[in-house]
């Protein structure tokens, strides 16, 4: 597996970096009744980046990333239920709660690599819907939790009925984690990740520390993916099951292959075009738009191994050739 | 030259008319099952509301339009369905949202028609506290307590010791304790209470529980579907059908559109509810046979599709009342006096104290008609029948 990604000596930000931003402040203005949609792929995103952290980056196969996303959704709930409904205190508490089981689980899993290791992260999210379900006092089980309501964020925004508020809050909690993100990619720790991604054992033969560099990522990216779920929760107003459930590990592995692995931009372009697509499939043919997703996954499967960006660097490519 | 400016005025008065009558169009937002395991129930919605829209759609006033929007939420997930409620409400300005399989897709969305002043009519999801999360919510299908509840206080007079045995969410716990209630007032003795993931299809470990506890008899509910049957399967296969282990429970159990595929294990089953594709009301039997032509000979209707129609034909009953011009809580004070002698399923009308569904409720058996399986109805066994559930438990 080849990847675009990795360290770049050079770490300023370029021009184009500031388009998705441009296009996503256009957005605002350009469809507001679809706000409600901009703010869940916003949060997709943040998850997508946590999960191109590990995945694109340190080269960690999961199908479980969803029982971190799950974990921070769930904290955030039952904060706003129970304590407060202070949504910045919120974001915190699904954080960290997120990276604190981000850290004892990647103890533990990431001793074993391949298909041991893709068969625990499965075991964990599994292990965590289970609790979920069964836990009813505190998580509603498969009845959801609701009835709660966050508090205008600063004491100033609350969240409206259009999801502007809901839009902006994501727009700027992304911003944030992309820019934290973007940091970590470019440092000499992304360095010496891209360095375990391509060759583990030239890695250990140099004394780089590689166990310890894998868990710092895991528990980072694990705390990221708790962000995202506690601003679902927020901007949601509900948390069901389905948070910790194995399919929405799926869905993020599809939607961050469609936009590209290991290259953070793919992170923002998958969930966008994935759940654009699926909403439009969704509400023109309600009863067979998954025939539609699927088909658009053979396709970039079969035709763009490098996702959606891979096609674009080669058609840059091609043109420079060219002229 | 005169020709020429009548022409332009018939022309002007003729956009004028269009552009009212586009005015006029009722958009109703559905929200249904269509993908994941549990496609089988909204796909009974589905059916009933299409079924309606072909054969009662254009009966409206002049220039008055409805245009059915649907969507997929998924099954039961809630946060997805309440997504989908407000890009309905937001994006497609819909003027009733109806459908929704679900009680926690349902529970997430009431909030929300209560902030937008948009008319919810649940066609399934029958959690007993709903409607009373907005008073934008009514509801024409049931509750667990308005079937389990008279089951509870029937079977106490035939057995002494049950097993209750329900999916694990609002609706089961309900079903559980309603019968539970019942049965216990009327001096029956529940010997174990098992509680079932929603999403299992695995019932064995749960009926060989039932099965080493000896009851007179099982209570059961589940959410109806493919997992009505393999419950059914279940309790064929372990044999507690042989040891002389009764099945009784709400309608769910042995749904008229999955009876077919539970084969002969389901024959002697006794359920309670307020809908049967056996039923012998004329307005059922060309409910039925209307059915049967859209959809093929060999389909059933079950109660969700019977549901559905009805939940159509109160939204077109607001729509012919009010002449196309929706106003909200007008639209609720009409769905508050809203009675309809001569449903699929008898007479059925909406209480205006709770906004829910006032019933019969049937006392049935699964037989053998002209050799095929049938929920035969025997008795009413409560005539125009509240939830009890809300009866119970008065809001302070």
């Amino acid at each position: 597996m080849t990847h675009a990604g990795g360290y770049i000596a050079d770490a300023r930000i370029r021009a184009a970096e500031w388009l998705p931003w441009v296009f996503a402040a256009l957005c605002y203005f350009a469809a507001p009744s679809y706000l409600t949609l901009g703010s869940y792929i916003l949060t997709m995103i943040i998850f997508a980046l946590s999960l191109d952290l590990i995945l694109g980056y340190g080269g960690i196969i999961t199908l479980g990333h969803s029982a971190y996303f799950g974990t921070g959704a769930y904290v955030a709930g039952i904060l706003a239920l129970r304590l407060t409904g202070e949504p910045l205190l919120g974001l915190l508490a699904g954080t960290l709660g997120a990276g604190l089981l981000g850290l004892f689980t990647g103890l533990v899993i990431l001793r074993t690599r391949g298909l041991a290791l893709l068969m625990l992260t499965l075991a964990i999210t599994s292990l965590c819907y289970e609790v979920a379900n069964r836990a009813t006092r505190l998580t509603g089980g498969a009845d959801g939790l609701g009835g709660f309501s966050i508090r205008p964020i600063l004491g100033l925004f609350s969240f409206d009925m259009f999801g502007k508020t809901a839009y902006l809050y994501c727009l700027v909690i992304l911003f944030a984690s992309w820019w934290l993100v973007r940091r970590l990619v470019y440092s000499p720790f992304g360095a010496s990740l891209t360095g375990v991604r391509e060759n583990n054992v030239r890695m250990h033969a140099i004394g780089a520390p590689v166990y310890q560099r894998r868990v710092v990522a895991y528990t980072i990216s694990a705390a990221l993916a708790g962000l995202a779920g506690a601003l679902l929760t927020q901007t949601t107003q509900f948390v069901g099951l389905n948070v910790l459930g194995f399919e929405l590990s799926g869905e993020l592995i599809v939607m961050l292959v469609l936009g590209g692995v290991g290259r953070i931009y793919g992170a923002f372009v998958g969930p966008l075009v994935y759940l654009v697509a699926q909403d439009y499939l969704a509400k023109r043919f309600p009863e067979y738009w998954y025939f539609g997703i699927g088909a658009m996954l053979v396709l970039v499967v079969m035709f763009a191994r490098g996702g959606i960006l891979g096609i674009i660097d080669a058609g840059i490519a091609r043109l420079r050739r060219g002229s | 030259m005169g020709l020429k400016l009548s022409t332009i005025i018939a022309a002007v008065a003729l956009a004028a008319a269009s552009g009212w009558a586009a005015a006029q169009t009722v958009k109703i937002g559905i929200i249904t099952t269509y993908s994941g395991p549990t496609a089988g129930q909204g796909d009974q919605l589905d059916k009933g509301f299409k079924l309606y829209l072909k054969l009662n759609g254009n009966k409206l006033p002049p220039g008055v339009k409805v245009e059915p929007i649907f969507r997929d939420d998924t099954g039961a997930n809630p946060d997805a369905a309440k997504r989908i409620a407000q890009e309905l409400i937001v994006r497609d300005k819909v003027q009733f949202l109806t459908g929704v399989v679900w009680t926690p897709n349902a529970a997430a969305i009431a909030p929300l028609t209560a902030e937008a002043k948009v008319p919810f009519v649940i066609a399934n999801a029958a959690g007993w506290n709903i409607p009373r999360m907005s008073k934008y919510v009514a509801r024409v299908s049931h509750t667990l307590p308005q079937s389990a509840y008279p089951l509870g206080k029937w079977a106490a007079k035939k057995f002494k010791r049950v097993y209750t045995v329900v999916s694990d969410f609002a609706p089961g716990q309900e079903a559980e304790d309603a019968f539970i209630k019942g049965f216990k007032e009327s001096g029956g003795e529940i010997v174990g209470s098992a509680r079932v993931p929603l999403a299992t299809t695995d019932f064995i470990p749960y009926m060989q529980r039932v099965k080493d506890a000896k009851p007179d008899a099982i209570f059961a509910f589940n959410p109806g579907g493919k997992q009505a049957t393999a419950q059914m399967k279940a309790y064929a296969d372990l044999g507690l059908k042989k040891a002389g282990i009764k099945y009784i429970g709400t309608g769910d159990i042995t749904a008229d559109e999955e009876l077919q595929n539970m084969g002969d294990a389901a024959l002697g089953v006794i359920t309670v509810h307020h809908y049967s594709a056996a039923g012998d009301r004329p307005a059922n039997k060309a409910f039925v046979a209307a059915y049967k032509k859209e959809y093929g000979e060999k389909m059933n209707p079950g109660y969700m599709a019977a549901v559905a129609w009805d939940a159509m034909d109160l939204i077109f009953h607001c729509i012919r009342e009010e002449k196309g011009k929706m106003d909200p809580d007008k639209t609720m004070e009409i769905i508050r006096n809203y009675k309809n002698p001569d449903s699929p399923r008898g007479p059925i009308q909406i209480d205006p104290e709770t906004r829910d569904i006032v019933q019969n409720e049937y006392l049935r058996e699964v037989r053998k008609v002209d050799g095929k399986l049938a929920n035969v109805e025997l008795e009413v066994i409560e005539t125009q029948y509240k939830d009890p559930w809300k009866e119970f438990n008065k809001p302070k």
